[in-house]
């Protein structure tokens, strides 16, 4: 139960700026799942939070208080690793105890034998011993305690890993990827246990992840990092449907989403080549770049038209590539209903509503819109 | 089913390179306890015999070990050997995780400092590391044979590439968990670099128990020998070298690697393959 308030967090390795000044807060309780693409310093950032990496300027505040410079364990913070690092010489009992042991017991009740014969150190085993039963009941890996990791499956010992963070009771959770080296099913279902797992605790979670389906479904809020810089932080919807700029519209969503060059007029009027949209905005004339979601694209009707170069029908759901005439632009649209394919290679009409498309400037940044009157009006036809 | 004749044939090839390979390691070995066997007379008489026309294996082994205190200059050894590999251990694992694991100004000149160290021979220290003990007063105890060897370079080389090998996440993982540093040395790396341990313990332990030249040069009371400078006693006493007695001692200080050996052959050859060294 933290918040963590991050000002102006900056990292370099080697001279190499890994991260460029990162604010962010993260509220109580909160889910927040750290997204990006490889190499964009989401685990850095974690591992500043969590103290195992220095920053070299900015400041980590864990519920108010200053942590810079206090070791890892004394933030209260527990981690969970894409790789699960589990002591392979450890049982499972004995892994999950290590944090209880190293909390509760001193050093000299710690040591192999004397420490045994210490009157103190009974009792204590005992609550430990409580305590990690406890934990392995909810998790459902009592019947794994005796077991050494080498002898769990990665499902197993990410729950395991999971348990080792939970028994310490920690102020928040940093996962690092915990759920890529899992398949695909046992990661689909590890995603509900997660999010489970948070509304029981009620405690913060921050979950780096670079699957967006992931971050999507589990959080309250998605930050969306780039290039070692925050560049968006919203619910998951926010980020999904009013992107900030167009590397986070085209990061969130699957397939990407739509863009096809564009241009505005002095009067604010935006073309696609060939094609005046019934939108304006009050950005100087120029190029721009026009995102439509692939579930946005109608077909059959509408002043474009592309040729079918693709098919990908799913069972429930379809998606169509057109090659775009007239501009040499690839599209994809989403079909929820796959009975009515078109054909390959067949040419087909489309268009969009004009509230479905998100313009961008040369430079990536979102440019509002204003919608024609008349066109809103007619909006729900389109429906 | 034609491709099968150069197998066969290149794997007899081998077989036999490996065995006169073997034959020659081994022949001194077998030397050594046909002469523990054998009588005075037979030793020195002009034919060749492997096998002896008589037993005198017991005779020279109540000879041996009525001549020289062998049970002692056994513990020597053992309180030897065990003392300089665990003193090795307690600073060769700190070292190697500091090398391995933490960061800090001047990592690789301090690692290409250690690899520089293996190069030198220990011969090439002597003599200073000789004055220095002298001037110490430690000459002729157990401090001599045990100290010059305590840092051993080639151990923090060994334990260094082994944990390089333990992933990064484990020793976070501990830090987070509240470990400090000394204690994932000896609670997360110790355990996981075992077979490393191993390996350079039984490298560490043969060197040692085997080593002739230090013990030769700063020991000179009788009751320090270690197991080598007891064999060569019987070479040195006045009335002439007694063979078989010798050959008898040699086999006794040799029977608690061979011993060892038998039992950890796994793990020995587990630690060879694994370092690399043949
Ligand atoms: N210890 C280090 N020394 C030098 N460079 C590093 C170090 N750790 C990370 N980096 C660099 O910092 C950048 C960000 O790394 P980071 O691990 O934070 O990425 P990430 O967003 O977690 O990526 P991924 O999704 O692949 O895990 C990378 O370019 C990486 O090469
Ligand atoms: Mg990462």
């Amino acid at each position: 139960m933290a918040q963590i308030e991050l000002s102006a967090i900056r990292k370099s390795f080697d001279g190499n700026d890994v991260l460029k000044g990162i604010d962010f807060r993260i509220a109580d309780g909160e889910f927040i799942s750290l997204v990006g693409p490889s190499g964009c310093g989401k685990s850095t950032l974690l591992r500043i939070i969590a103290g195992l990496e220095p920053q070299n300027s900015g400041e980590v505040h864990i519920d108010g208080r200053p942590v810079d410079g206090i070791r890892p364990s004394a933030r209260n913070l527990a981690m969970v690793f894409q790789s699960y690092a589990l002591y392979p010489h450890l049982s499972t009992f004995d892994n999950i105890a290590v944090p209880l042991r190293m909390r509760r017991l001193s050093a000299i009740e710690r040591l192999p034998l004397l420490g045994a014969l210490l009157p103190g150190r009974r009792a204590k085993e005992r609550h430990i011993r409580a305590d990690i039963e406890g934990i392995a009941e909810q998790l459902d890996i009592a019947p794994l305690l005796r077991r050494k990791p080498g002898q769990l499956s990665g499902g197993q010992r990410q729950r395991v890993a999971v348990g080792r963070a939970m028994v310490r009771e920690p102020l928040a959770f940093l996962f690092d990827e915990p759920l890529s080296n899992l398949d695909a099913k046992l990661r689909v279902h590890m995603r509900a246990e997660l999010a489970e797992l948070h509304r029981r605790l009620k405690a913060t979670f921050v979950y780096v992840t670079h699957d967006q389906a992931e971050a999507m479904t589990m959080s309250s809020r998605i930050a969306v990092m780039m290039g070692g810089e925050l560049i968006q932080a919203g619910t998951p919807a926010e980020i999904y449907h009013e992107p900030g700029d167009i590397r986070v519209a085209e990061f969130i969503g699957s397939p990407k989403i739509n863009v096809l060059p564009g241009r505005i007029r002095k009067d604010g009027g935006v073309d696609v080549p060939g094609t005046a949209l019934k939108l304006t905005c009050n950005a100087a004339a120029g190029d721009c770049r026009i995102g439509v979601r692939p579930e946005r694209i109608e077909l059959g009707t509408g002043p474009f038209s592309g040729t079918v170069i693709h098919l990908e029908n799913l069972g429930a759901e379809a998606f169509v590539h057109l090659a775009v005439e007239g501009t040499g632009s690839r599209l994809i649209a989403r079909l929820a209903d796959v009975r009515h394919l078109p054909a390959m290679a067949s040419s087909v009409a489309f268009g969009f509503a004009p509230d479905a498309v998100r313009l961008f400037d040369p430079a990536g940044k979102r440019i509002e819109l204003r919608l024609e009157q008349a066109e809103r009006i007619r909006e729900p036809a389109h429906v | 089913m034609s491709n099968a004749h150069p197998i066969p044939f290149r794997a007899i090839l081998r077989h036999v390179l490996l065995i006169a390979g073997a034959a020659v390691m081994l022949a001194p070995f077998i030397w050594m306890i046909s002469t523990a066997s054998k009588p005075q007379t037979e030793i020195f008489s002009s034919e060749l015999h492997l096998i002896p026309y008589r037993f005198a294996l017991a005779e020279n082994l109540r000879e041996a070990f009525a001549k020289a205190n062998l049970l002692r200059f056994l513990l020597n050894g053992i309180i030897v050997t065990v003392s300089i590999f665990v003193l090795q251990v307690m600073v060769a694992l700190p070292a190697a995780y500091a090398l391995a694991k933490l960061r800090f100004f001047g990592r690789e000149t301090l690692f290409a400092l250690v690899l520089f160290g293996i190069l030198i021979p220990p011969q090439a220290t002597a003599v200073p590391v000789f004055l220095l003990l002298h001037k110490a007063g430690l000459l002729d105890s157990y401090a001599a044979l045990v100290l010059p060897f305590t840092i051993s370079v080639f151990g923090i080389f060994l334990m260094r590439q082994f944990f390089k090998t333990v992933p990064d996440d484990l020793v976070d993982a501990a830090r987070m968990d509240g470990i400090s540093e000394f204690g994932i040395v000896w609670r997360v790396m110790l355990p996981a670099a075992i077979p490393a341990v191993t390996a350079f313990g039984i490298f560490s332990v043969v060197a040692h128990w085997n080593d002739y030249f230090w013990p030769l040069i700063v020991l000179n009371s009788e009751h320090l020998r270690t197991p080598p400078l007891a064999v060569a006693h019987f070479r040195n006493s006045e009335a002439g070298t007694s063979y078989g007695p010798l050959m008898a001692a040699a086999m006794v200080i040799i029977a608690p690697l061979v011993i060892a050996f038998l039992f950890a052959q796994r793990r020995f050859i587990e630690g060879i393959t694994l370092t690399g060294i043949k």
